[in-house]
């Protein structure tokens, strides 16, 4: 139950991050912390106590005390679709400096109504 | 970027052999080892990347051009969708068609290792290709 | 039944395997890019014909059986919306031949086109809850960079705003998909569905459906989570936001909830209440604050916002009839709001402006353009004889018969949906007058009528809004009738993937 919870606590620090804070790039660390707990809680999910890691090394190997390595999958693809998220996001920043001259949200505020 | 000094150039040019191999090394054993496409896709660029930091921008240009990215990024892509596309030779989309060979060798477990290859070139050029695309806007502030 | 029809990954693949070959090919001429886009998109319109008249069926990816392999379900739901995606894509194409001129780098535009389409058909046709996730972010991520297309103020500080906001939906909804994995042990929604329907709903699922309704109600735009689209969809190319619109907030948002809370969770009580609450909310919400708007595109997309509240009132409410007239919203939305919303980059194509206090008296001197909008205009109204009006009276009639559940709240609902109905009339007589009537100003006076793709793709448009409406028993019958039965079904979905 423990590190369910810790997991949830760093879901919720990068939440506040995201709604609190007011510079664009700690908005996008804010992001990226709720992505890793996501993942983190994904692995959490898989794991058993005292399994092992669920590589193959010999044939005919015991597989019945290895964790779950259905959620381990799905943690990779998860990655690399953060990594397709943070390529984007990072540039987005990048051209609005150039374009507002600021990184502060409160000033980017074109559209409105 | 301008470039590091003579240090960091000269152990770059005997490093960066190393790490690219290495990562090439991941890609090839994805499917017997942790890995695969992406981890090593990841290390080939951050070997080159290397080599942009040390050398400034025109260090991996030389090796790779921003178009020669660009293209080797939708060849891997297409590469990709070709195996899957070729499943239907056997039956079914997506199918692991090749022979499966012994296991824990080299070649073995059919399409897996043709696939990590594929994914690796398009990982590795597309993230060189978001690093010299994002690291261009310094060089326009710095003249 | 014959499974593994060849037709269905086909769906997915040849939008994908396009928008690399465009990238690819078509920095050497940019018509081939055009040429390869309209293609593939006319050929998908082919196919979603095609698989229209099959049964149910399954299609095992890899050769894998269910529950172990990611397998494609066809059903009539599924039908009724690759019809959806693949029409209005096409005729979204045909209008950015012209269109896009103005823009950077047509390929890249091409690519991230082709990118949404598959992303969207791959939600739409997947059976397995992560395949769901996964394809729900290529959609999405294509969109974020689609609305910042035009690299002005505007359009990045937009796009920033729909990513940190749309992000945050998808993270939770992979959260829900952590939990529903601990919870049920697979990830194949119909072994999701059976499991729930043996062991019933542990409270781990109760909190995951809660993060699905947050997550995807955002992809859908519905009022508490709505902020990003009044910003998103007007900044976004005309036919971007035509695609966003008309598409992409049905095939990632409504329709994976339509199929997660009917199919796979099991509606009761507590989820129809929330889902009528949220309907409610967002038709409210989104015409009032659509009245006051001087922005042309602002406006159709707050009227976004409130007609797919019409479309979750009426799945919130859940009767055969209430179901029947979302479904066929959900349809005709598509087709007139991308109307609309063509109409209005026409406009802003000619004239420049999309600020309504700017124009006028356009009527004269573009008929095409002016004629296809008010033919929009009616059908979003639901004036008869077009389309918008038999949903609006199918949801109506649906909410009054539902009194003997909700009691007096039915008739409220049914009176609410009817003022609703009657300020997005006086809104749009309000496009009409400042955009087609009134006077010509001297700054207007040397606009023309567009290209020749771009009418022909709205008159299309105009003619599918009016024979949905006129031949609106046949459209029923024929495509909506079976998607309402499916939804409904539980157990026969079940029962389709796995057999035995």
């Amino acid at each position: 139950m423990g590190p369910y919870i810790l997991c949830s606590m760093i879901l919720l620090l990068g939440v506040y991050a995201v709604v609190a804070k007011k510079n664009l790039i700690k908005i996008v660390i804010g992001l990226l912390i709720i992505e890793y707990a996501v993942n983190l809680m994904l692995v959490l999910v898989g794991y058993k106590a005292g399994g092992e890691a669920p590589i193959l090394t010999e044939a005919g190997q015991q597989t019945t005390n290895f964790v779950d390595p259905l959620p381990q999958a799905l943690i990779v693809t998860s990655i690399v679709i953060g990594l397709g998220l943070t390529a984007m996001v990072v540039a987005l920043c990048i051209r609005l400096y150039e374009k507002y001259g600021t990184f502060d949200v409160l000033l980017i505020r074109r559209l409105r109504g | 970027m301008k470039g590091m000094s003579l240090i960091v150039r000269t152990i770059t040019r005997l490093l960066a052999g190393f790490i690219l191999v290495y990562g090439a090394h991941i890609v090839l054993y994805g499917h017997l080892t942790p890995g695969g496409g992406f981890a090593g896709g990841v290390m080939l660029a951050c070997g080159l990347i290397l080599l942009v930091l040390a050398f400034g921008k025109d260090g991996a240009l030389e090796i790779v051009s921003e178009n020669a990215a660009s293209a080797w990024d939708c060849i891997g892509a297409l590469a990709f969708w070709l195996i899957a596309v070729l499943g239907f030779t056997g039956g079914y989309f997506f199918l692991n068609f090749v022979g499966k060979g012994e296991p824990f060798n080299l070649i073995s477990a059919g399409t897996l290792m043709w696939s990590n290859i594929a994914i690796g070139i398009k990982v590795w050029a597309c993230l060189f290709l978001v690093f010299v695309v994002l690291a261009a806007f310094r060089i326009r502030d710095e003249g | 039944m014959n499974n593994n029809n060849v037709l269905l990954p086909l769906f997915i693949a040849m939008p994908l395997g396009a928008a690399f070959l465009i990238v690819l090919i078509g920095r050497l001429r940019e018509a081939i890019s055009d040429l390869v886009a309209v293609v593939i998109t006319a050929l998908l319109v082919v196919g979603s014909l095609a698989v229209a008249g099959l049964e149910p069926q399954v299609y095992h990816m890899g050769g894998w059986e269910p529950p172990f392999g990611i397998n494609l379900v066809l059903d009539p739901l599924s039908t009724l919306l690759l019809i959806i995606i693949s029409v209005v894509s096409f005729l979204v194409c045909l209008y950015s031949i012209n269109y896009m001129t103005s823009y950077t780098s047509k390929p890249k535009y091409y690519g991230l086109l082709m990118l949404m389409i598959a992303g969207m058909n791959g939600v739409v046709l997947t059976g397995d809850l992560f395949n769901m996730y996964v394809f729900l972010e290529i959609g999405a991520i294509a969109s974020y960079a689609l609305v910042a297309f035009g690299t002005e103020h505007e359009e990045l500080e937009a796009s920033f705003k729909y990513l940190v906001l749309g992000s945050v939906a998808s993270s939770f909804i992979l959260f829900g998909i952590a939990l529903t994995y601990s919870a049920t042990g697979t990830l194949n929604l119909a072994d999701i569905a059976s499991t729930i329907g043996s062991k019933g709903l542990n409270p781990v699922m109760i909190f995951a459906s809660a993060l699905f309704i947050g997550g995807f109600g955002l992809k859908a735009a519905m009022v508490p989570f709505h902020a990003w689209l009044p910003d998103a969809h007007p900044s976004a190319p005309a036919p971007i936001s035509a695609m966003l619109s008309g598409l992409l907030i049905k095939a990632l948002g409504v329709y994976a909830l339509i199929r997660l809370f009917y199919s796979v969770i099991g509606v009761g009580g507590m989820y129809t209440n929330i889902l009528i609450v949220l309907g409610i909310l967002s038709m409210v919400v989104g015409v009032i604050l659509a009245v006051g708007q001087w922005d042309f595109k602002r406006l159709l997309a707050y009227h976004s916002i409130s007609q797919m509240g019409y479309v979750m009132l009426g799945v919130g409410i859940g009767s055969p009839l209430a179901l029947l007239g979302a479904l066929f919203h959900l349809l005709n939305h598509s087709v007139f709001k991308s109307l609309l919303f063509l109409c209005s980059g026409a406009v802003e194509h000619s004239t420049g402006t999309r600020q309504l206090k700017q124009l006028g008296g356009l009527w004269s001197k573009m008929p095409v353009t002016g004629s296809t909008c008010s033919v929009a205009s009616l059908s979003i109204s639901g004036v008869p004889p077009f389309n918008g009006f038999w949903s609006k009276l199918l949801i109506i009639v649906g909410a009054v018969q539902a009194a003997d559940r909700f009691g007096l709240w039915a008739y409220i609902l049914a009176a609410i949906t009817v003022l609703v109905s009657f300020l997005t009339l006086v809104s749009f007589v309000k496009v009409q007058r400042y955009v087609l009537f009134g006077a010509l100003s001297e700054k207007l006076q040397k606009v023309r009528e567009v290209p020749a793709a771009m009418c022909l793709a709205l008159i299309v448009f105009a003619i599918l809004c009016l024979g949905l409406g006129v031949l609106c028993p046949f459209v029923l019958e024929q495509l909506i009738e079976p998607a309402r039965d499916v939804v409904l079904d539980k157990a026969a979905y079940i029962s389709l993937v796995l057999p035995g």
